[in-house]
């Protein structure tokens, strides 16, 4: 399989434990930034020791959970708005966690669904994407680039993975948006946000993208907007405010906002 | 020593009565116990844990210390099952000579974090049961300090809490470190001593409240000068 390919050359091959060995579920807490894994769970991956308070305490192992990421299109490029908080259970792990995954200096991804899944495979697709670069002398476009993320996580359907991802970039065709996901889905689109507070997000997003002609500022305020609501509604995210906008010539990040500063600026121009 | 578990009803209340055919099954992991801190400051970088060795309700160790120092300038602090602990602190200790071999040069702390990440996904569908925390300097003598979750994801800190009193530790080092939730009040960089002494001060606050804190805390200084180790009792019941 493509994880033992790539771990091999570099280290002993483990691979075979994970095959032979996985029956022994251990209730694993799925790494999920807010994306339930659905569909395909007939390995018992997500079975839980219904005891473990019996025999003393044995403890679950808890990988980290709980997100909103959203991304949509403009007329001048592609907005890019994360919250940073990741869960563990009902406990906070980091209020401090990068969502955004700087692939290349013109392509994103973003985190939802299980932190380590996220960023091993956009590492990966970081390394595809320089080989594609330097083989065919020219970018990578988005399309391509969101393909081979979903084939290489479609290998893995069924096993577990958590991962719902968004794909942004700049390419010849102007801006590119696609959502990729463990399920094995692929859409491009124009405005996507993933994770548990994802409702919040599209409400406030669907009713400030009205106006056919965004500038820079308002969309950036928008996507900024749509998160700290989602943060204020959602107890799996918090944080701080992630803004990253994607133009021709690449992508920069615009700020980084903690929601309770956020919270006072709303409040004082309200009143 | 493996653990059974009972399956009863997913989700419904323990009932103490025995209500019906229950099945057995071997688990591969159990749990140790352990708590391990890291902060990095200006120039340092400190990782301390306690050194209790734990399993169910009995003390298998009073001096298991949970910090292994990899190279002059990191050192790694892994709690959670002992038995991986054990296995993944060789592994890369391996791969250390290795890497040493091949580029005639030792890792950088950041280099570590980033291949402890693959090593640990590269388990992802049976994961090693270790929350580890890397302190060490980076190539600009600062503190850097690297937290992970037991399939790889990480990311740099100033400062972190692992282990089964972690939620415990991570507020008041919010508070006391990072300033959290405290207002108007002067943000002073944080000084060696004053850092030792409230690693100190937390590992006896953790002691006090978690069964599986105690006996003993070892505190590891990663400076340029090299590392300097410290040990200090802590509550033994």
């Amino acid at each position: 399989m493509a994880l033992a390919n790539v771990l091999q050359s570099e280290s002993v091959d483990f691979s075979n434990y994970g095959r032979k060995c996985r029956g022994f579920s251990s209730s694993l807490y799925e790494t999920e930034l807010g994306l339930e894994s659905v569909g395909g769970d007939n390995l018992s991956f997500a079975v839980r020791t219904a005891c473990s308070d019996g025999d003393g305490p044995e403890r679950k192992i808890q990988f980290l959970h709980g997100t909103t990421t959203l991304a949509f299109k403009f007329q001048h490029g592609v907005i890019v708005a994360v919250d940073s908080r990741a869960t563990a259970g009902a406990y906070i792990a980091s209020q401090t966690v990068k969502k955004v995954i700087e692939i290349n200096p013109y392509l994103l991804g973003t985190m939802a669904g299980g932190a380590a899944d996220c960023s091993f495979w956009e590492r990966l697709l970081a390394r595809q994407c320089r080989v594609y670069e330097l083989r065919n002398k020219e970018r990578i476009s988005v399309a391509a680039a969101s393909k081979l993320l979903a084939n290489m996580v479609y290998q893995y359907k069924g096993m577990g993975l958590s991962m719902g991802t968004m794909v942004c970039g700049w390419d010849k065709t102007g801006p590119g948006l696609y959502y990729v996901d463990s399920e094995g889905n692929r859409v491009c689109g124009d405005l996507f946000a993933v994770g548990s507070g994802s409702m919040y997000a599209y409400g406030i997003v669907d009713s400030g993208l009205k106006q056919k002609d965004l500038t820079v500022e308002e969309a950036c305020d928008l996507g900024c907007r749509a998160i700290y609501q989602a943060t204020y509604r959602d107890a799996y995210s918090g944080g701080q405010v992630n803004l990253y906008h994607v133009h021709s010539e690449g992508w920069n990040r615009v700020s980084q906002s903690d929601v309770l500063m956020l919270h006072q600026q709303y409040q004082a121009e309200k009143a | 020593m493996f653990v059974t578990q009972v399956y009863g009803d997913n989700g419904k209340m323990k009932e103490y009565h025995y209500t019906g055919p229950v099945e057995h099954r071997f688990s591969p992991y159990s749990f140790n116990g352990g708590t391990v801190l890291a902060v990095a400051g200006e120039d340092f970088a400190i990782v301390a844990s306690d050194t209790r060795l734990s399993e169910g309700y009995s003390i298998h160790s009073r001096d298991s210390p949970k910090c292994y120092k990899l190279t002059d300038t990191t050192v790694i602090g892994c709690s959670g099952f002992h038995g991986d602990c054990l296995t993944l602190t060789k592994i890369i200790d391996a791969r250390l000579k290795m890497y040493k071999h091949s580029n005639n040069k030792c890792m950088t702390s950041g280099a570590i974090a980033a291949m402890l990440s693959t090593i640990l996904y590269g388990r992802r569908f049976f994961p090693y049961y270790v929350y580890n925390i890397i302190g060490g300097l980076d190539e600009e003598g600062k503190g850097a300090v690297y937290s992970f979750d037991p399939v790889g994801s990480y990311q740099r800190d100033t400062y972190k809490a692992g282990g089964s009193a972690s939620a415990m530790l991570q507020p008041l080092l919010d508070n006391q470190i990072g300033f959290k939730n405290m207002e108007g009040v002067q943000h002073l960089p944080l000084s060696q001593e004053k850092a030792v002494q409230l690693v100190k001060d937390v590992f006896i606050s953790a002691a006090e409240r978690d069964v599986y804190t105690g006996d003993a805390l070892r505190i590891c200084i990663v400076t340029k000068d090299g590392i300097k180790e410290e040990t200090v009792p802590l509550r033994k019941d």
